[in-house]
């Protein structure tokens, strides 16, 4: 018996995500008894698939395969389900991110399991399974109980700590033994967002909306998210107007992100944007209005004007960093 | 190519939530619904598709009692051919996904929103392909076609890809797929009157997962502000107080 964690790299690499969901795998295992097996599917040498252990993987099976490079969805959770197989695993957590989602219902269909999406934190209890996850985008949380033998669940990220639990870790090479036919997903482009930090991953973000006024007044957030090596994210109606990017739209109908702090720089706090960053740990907000919800959800609040604000906070950052 | 979008009849966004009966299960009181946002853009673009030829038909169906009809006629109004609803309590993503595997084996290309906006469980596009044996594609934020080929856009976790898959084929689609979505004209509206709505009889399926109880959010601690013309302040409270910087 064991729990199976589907641990997805980025150009060969782990990064923290990878090892909050082995951590919390390791969490689930250590309640029901059971060890914790990672499946790696792609190059990833010895020495990443190594670093799992120190979360508590007891075993890591290593699937190099190029085909797997497009993605497949079918042929992917034909993978996953066949090691969940090999390995008896009575539950099988997936990342609640693009590929989790992806995957995760179909191997739930193949083994007969139920499925939850965007559990946070450890189960409730393990038997009966219980665990707890936002709904109504954010509104609410439910506790809901899988039925079936095994279960499959995708993790919310930052929804649990990465925790050290140095373990001997055996890498075992594994083939699925997928037949080509399985493959039918053609990658004909890809696109690479570089050299900026993720906005899923980012510890901190800086986030502008429409009190910002105008693409050309964002450079002082650029500067301040830079100082901070934060994420930069904004409201709909920016990204609409097409002042920042489409990958900076966070809400109900964009990201949803949960990073450490949150900074929200002339933005109203419509119940559609919260519902995008109320998991964040602390949300700060900037406006010039006192009644904006905004400051409803936020722990830190200055009520003024963004323009005349943003250069203190630069300024106190660089003090802040000059002291370190 | 025939297209069959899913539609979940769900809240107005900006609904009030209320649990009753010492909150285990959502009261419905007083809701307006509406068709999922992203199954509405989903319809949007399947409309735009037929509008540049290529599409025969354009099919949408929910699995719900007979309160969600009105959401399958707004559906119908915005330009749908027919609509089929699956007469059931729909009791979570793998009972729904079950009762539309039946529906959905006549089209090729199957729309579904990455997540309904109640229960959120992200779950039904990706089973419903598993059940049929055929393939899917998450995460799509665009949808072209180019000679009889479908053109998918997805993102992936840091990027975005271009690919190719062979119908049949289960899409489903979030942010990008379509801008903005149509809204029912008169004319749709009085036409979609006369657009067949059947209602098919459920297959035995079962639930795998049972909603036990609800919370609201704990109500959160008073902002705590700072003055405007003292904003470096903020920043010594991030550091030393909420210690996030
Ligand atoms: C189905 C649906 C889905 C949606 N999904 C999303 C979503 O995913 N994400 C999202 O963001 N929105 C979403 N929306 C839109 C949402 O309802 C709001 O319209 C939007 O969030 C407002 O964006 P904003 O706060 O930037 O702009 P506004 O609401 O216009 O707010 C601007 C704020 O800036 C303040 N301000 C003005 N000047 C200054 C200044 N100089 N200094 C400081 N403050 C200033 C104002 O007081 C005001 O509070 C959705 C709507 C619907 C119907
Ligand atoms: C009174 C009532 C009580 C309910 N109680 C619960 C409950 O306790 N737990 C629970 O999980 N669900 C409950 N539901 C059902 C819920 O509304 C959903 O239809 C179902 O759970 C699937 O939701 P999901 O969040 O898993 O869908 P997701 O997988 O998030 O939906 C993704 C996409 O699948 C399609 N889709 C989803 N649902 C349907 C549908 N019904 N018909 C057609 N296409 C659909 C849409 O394209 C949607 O964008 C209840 C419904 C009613 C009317």
């Amino acid at each position: 018996m064991s729990v199976l964690v589907y641990t997805e790299n980025w150009g060969g690499k782990f990064k923290k995500l990878s090892y909050e969901i082995v951590s919390f795998a390791t969490g689930i295992a250590k309640a029901m008894g059971s060890s914790v097996t990672a499946l790696s599917i792609g190059h990833v040498a010895d020495e990443e698939l190594k670093s799992l252990g120190k979360y508590g993987a007891n075993k890591v099976l290593n699937v190099q395969d190029d085909r797997f490079e497009s993605l497949d969805n079918k042929a992917l959770a034909d993978a996953v389900t066949k090691a969940a197989e090999n390995e008896g695993a009575k539950v099988v957590i997936f990342a609640h991110n693009n590929e989790g989602k992806a995957i995760a219902p179909r191997v739930s269909v193949k083994l007969n399991a139920g499925l939850v999406s965007g559990v946070m934190g450890l189960p409730v209890s393990v038997d009966p399974f219980v665990v707890r996850k936002k709904v109504f985008t954010g509104k609410a949380f439910a506790n809901i109980q899988i039925k079936t033998d095994v279960k499959v669940i995708t993790f919310a990220q930052n929804s649990y700590e990465v925790t050290e639990n140095p373990t001997d870790v055996a890498i075992e090479a594994f083939d699925p033994q997928i037949a080509d036919n399985e493959f039918n997903t053609v990658i004909k482009d890809t696109h690479l967002i570089t050299g900026k930090v993720l906005l899923t991953d980012a510890e901190i973000v800086v986030s502008g909306g429409r009190g910002m006024k105008g693409p050309e007044n964002w450079g002082g957030l650029e500067e301040l998210g830079e100082l901070l090596g934060a994420g930069m994210a904004c409201s709909r109606p920016v990204s609409d107007e097409d002042w920042r990017s489409h990958e900076e739209h966070v809400g109900q109908t964009g990201k949803i992100i949960a990073p450490n702090l949150y900074m929200a720089f002339g933005i109203s706090g419509a119940i559609q944007h919260l519902g995008g960053v109320s998991s964040s740990k602390f949300i700060v907000a900037i406006n010039k209005d006192p009644e904006a919800p905004i400051f409803e959800a936020s722990d830190y609040g200055i009520v003024g004007d963004a323009f005349k604000v943003i250069p203190q906070l630069i300024e106190a950052v660089k003090e802040m960093k000059a002291n370190k | 190519m025939k297209i069959l979008v899913l539609i979940s009849n769900v809240p107005d966004t900006t609904t009030k939530i209320r649990f009753t009966g010492d909150n285990k299960a959502f009261d419905a009181t007083g809701v307006q619904w509406i068709i999922n946002p992203w199954d509405e853009l989903a319809l949007t673009r399947a409309m735009e598709l037929k509008e540049a030829g290529g599409v025969e038909k354009i099919t949408v169906a929910n699995v719900g009692a007979k309160i969600t009809e009105s959401t399958l006629r707004k559906a119908l109004a915005v330009g749908a051919d027919d609509a089929v609803r699956i007469d059931a309590e729909p009791l979570d993503a793998y009972f729904v996904a079950t009762q539309l595997a039946e529906v959905a084996k006549d089209y090729d290309l199957i729309l579904a929103g990455i997540e309904a906006s109640d229960y959120n469980g992200v779950g039904v596009g990706g089973m419903l392909a598993e059940m049929m044996g055929i393939n899917s594609v998450s995460a799509v934020s665009g949808i072209d076609l180019e000679n009889g080929e479908l053109k998918i856009h997805r993102d992936i976790d840091g990027g975005s890809q271009v690919l190719t898959v062979p119908v049949p084929l289960v899409a489903i689609v979030q942010k990008g797929i379509a801008i903005d979505p149509r809204i029912p004209a008169m004319r749709g509206i009085m036409m979609a009157r006369k657009k067949p709505l059947n209602v098919v009889p459920p297959v035995d399926a079962e639930a795998r997962t049972e909603f036990l109880s609800y919370e609201l959010p704990a109500p959160k601690a008073a902002c705590k502000m700072v003055d405007e013309d003292n904003a470096k302040e903020l920043i010594r409270l991030l550091h030393e107080e909420a210690k996030v910087l």
